[in-house]
């Protein structure tokens, strides 16, 4: 009970953030990263990152392949370590404190910032045990509290409707667009702060696309997003900011109005007209 | 415009097809040939012992007189051989697979040990009798007891169990546990409750064919000193035992002296093939509904 009541408090308070708007605070910056490089072995596919990722907002990130955009952002949450040989220096600041000498333990990390995949990956288990997944592993065991949250996650999620009489079915059973949103949902249980989504509509039809774009924006209320895409035009729909990476150097980070509509960069410019990438 | 030409000149087109029909014959062949001496070997055992096969053959004990002889001390050892064998092999096989495939730095250590394992698996199972005896029997001073064959049969058949449960957790797929790890889970609880499900039941069929391969070996138990004529029933894993394949051994070796031990071998055989069938079925019906649930 005590999560869900905590979790409208700091609704409340951030619609009042958003409602006055005042000029003179500051913007929280959740993700602060500062000279930031990673090797692969003996591949530079991060070359001195400085990137600020500021609160309930939504900062995509574009670029071609292999420019280092999903290496980034699987930095911010860590999942990069599972490739052997992964070297990094710099740092990175997540609400103050620096992620890269672990002096905070990745577990705790990953439950403050969820992760949506490219591939829907929803466990080969019912929705329900895939959305209570995570509270589980936290120590949640309350059958009505777990119930409190599939409800509220798959509802944050825009697919309670679709799936409140087939919970007992297994994950795999619903389509691509649907497991996505289930994934979503699975994220959101654990109730983060910070969604890190890696291409989330890469692998979706165009309806399904469309309907985690909307959620997207509906998440952003609530939950700071980092958002990795290959979609320029996703970039321009969805997200306030947007950074171009090319060959592992962040080329251009600005409001993302700005970047499209006027980018000050050369390399910039031609991959969002097209011409290369 | 010649290129195109050659592509669609018919005559070419049925040498292909004759080809492909060439190379579906050869591996039918080969399918066919081990079938078909499959076959005569189970049909020629079924007609030696299948008449010798009844209720009293199964559960009596032991007789040098042919038509009085039981094997229930036989199927007994062998059911107490598995007793040890089947946690051991389990608990230490899987628990290595994990370690190495989940846990371990990948380096030149780990693949220096996963090359030995899988060298030890091939190493013949007559040595690893002379090991036994060597530790269990006569170092730890166990005799040829039901432990000291177990545990011995258990050593033959682990590197097989590690090499296959490794398989098996390798084949999970990545972005399974990358979901787990990516709400916070640790590395023991995404073992726990998300790869080691998804990997039992090829963990299974491999711990079956390990088993199955603990149950028909004879070599080991030789070297061990496992009589054949032994009339009293096992009762415990400190009491001497002999198992189906010594019986067959033995009962095949002296059957130039008595001309029914062959038949008695025969029946012998049907019946081990008949725990391992069993054993696989229960696999299959495990598995298969492992798979259901997921």
């Amino acid at each position: 009970m005590s999560i869900t009541t905590q979790k409208k408090v700091q609704i409340d308070v951030k619609n009042n953030d958003t409602t006055t708007e005042s000029k003179t605070e500051q913007p929280r910056v959740v993700y602060d990263t500062k000279d930031l490089n990673l090797w692969y072995s003996e591949t530079h596919a991060l070359k001195d990152i400085n990137l600020e990722v500021t609160e309930n907002e939504v900062t995509a990130i574009i670029g071609p392949s292999g420019c280092g955009k999903s290496t980034y952002i699987k930095t911010l949450n860590r999942m990069v370590e599972l490739v052997p040989g992964v070297g990094t220096t710099g740092t990175i600041a997540y609400k103050g404190k620096n992620i890269l000498d672990n002096s905070m333990k990745v577990e705790d990390l990953r439950t403050q910032v969820g992760m949506v995949f490219q591939k829907p990956n929803p466990f080969p288990k019912s929705i329900y045990e895939n959305v209570t997944y995570g509270p589980k592993i936290h120590g949640i065991k309350k059958k009505s509290l777990l119930d409190e949250i599939v409800e509220n996650s798959l509802r944050g999620a825009a697919i309670w409707d679709e799936v409140k009489d087939r919970l007992n079915q297994n994950a795999y059973g619903l389509s691509g667009g649907q497991q996505q949103r289930v994934c979503i949902a699975r994220c959101l249980a654990i109730e983060p702060d910070v969604i890190l989504m890696d291409e989330p509509t890469s692998a979706l039809d165009p309806i399904s696309t469309l309907k985690v774009e909307e959620l997207i924006k509906e998440l952003k209320k609530k939950y700071t997003i980092i958002i990795v895409t290959h979609n320029m035009q996703q970039a321009a729909r969805i997200s306030d900011k947007t950074v171009f990476m090319l060959n592992g150097e962040v080329v251009e980070f600005s409001e993302t109005d700005q970047l499209f509509s006027n980018p000050k960069d050369k390399r910039t410019e031609d991959y969002i007209t097209g011409r290369f990438g | 415009m010649e290129k195109l030409e050659a592509l669609h000149q018919n005559n070419k087109m049925n040498a292909r097809l004759r080809k492909n029909s060439i190379w579906k014959s050869i591996f039918f062949l080969s399918t066919l040939f081990g079938l078909v001496v499959l076959a005569i070997l189970i049909i020629r055992v079924l007609i030696q012992g299948l008449e010798w096969i009844d209720l009293e053959f199964i559960t009596s004990r032991l007789s040098t007189q042919a038509d009085k002889a039981g094997i229930m001390g036989a199927i007994l050892g062998t059911l107490w051989v598995m007793v040890v064998v089947i946690p051991v092999t389990l608990i230490i096989g899987v628990g290595s697979a994990i370690y190495l495939e989940l846990y371990s730095k990948k380096g030149k250590i780990q693949s220096f040990i996963e090359t030995n394992i899988a060298n030890l698996a091939g190493v013949p199972s007559i040595v690893y009798g002379l090991l036994g005896l060597t530790a269990f029997v006569r170092l730890m001073d166990l005799g040829n007891v039901v432990l000291a064959g177990g545990l011995t049969l258990a050593l033959l058949v682990l590197p097989i169990l590690i090499v296959s449960a490794q398989e098996a957790l390798r084949a999970v797929p990545g972005h399974l546990s990358e979901a787990s790890y990516g709400m916070g889970a640790t590395k023991w609880q995404t073992i726990r409750k998300i790869i080691l499900p998804a990997a039992l039941p090829s963990i299974l069929t491999g711990s079956i064919l390990a088993l199955s391969r603990a149950i028909g070996e004879t070599a080991p138990l030789t070297v061990l000193g496992i009589p054949a004529l032994l009339i009293p029933f096992p009762q415990g894993l400190l009491d001497t035992f002999t198992a189906l394949p010594m019986q067959i051994y033995y009962w095949t070796l002296d059957s130039s002296l008595v001309a029914e031990y062959a038949n008695l071998a025969a029946a012998t055989i049907v019946i081990l093939l008949l725990i391992l069938f069993i054993l696989n079925s229960i696999a299959i019906i495990i598995r298969n509904k492992y798979h259901q649930r997921n």
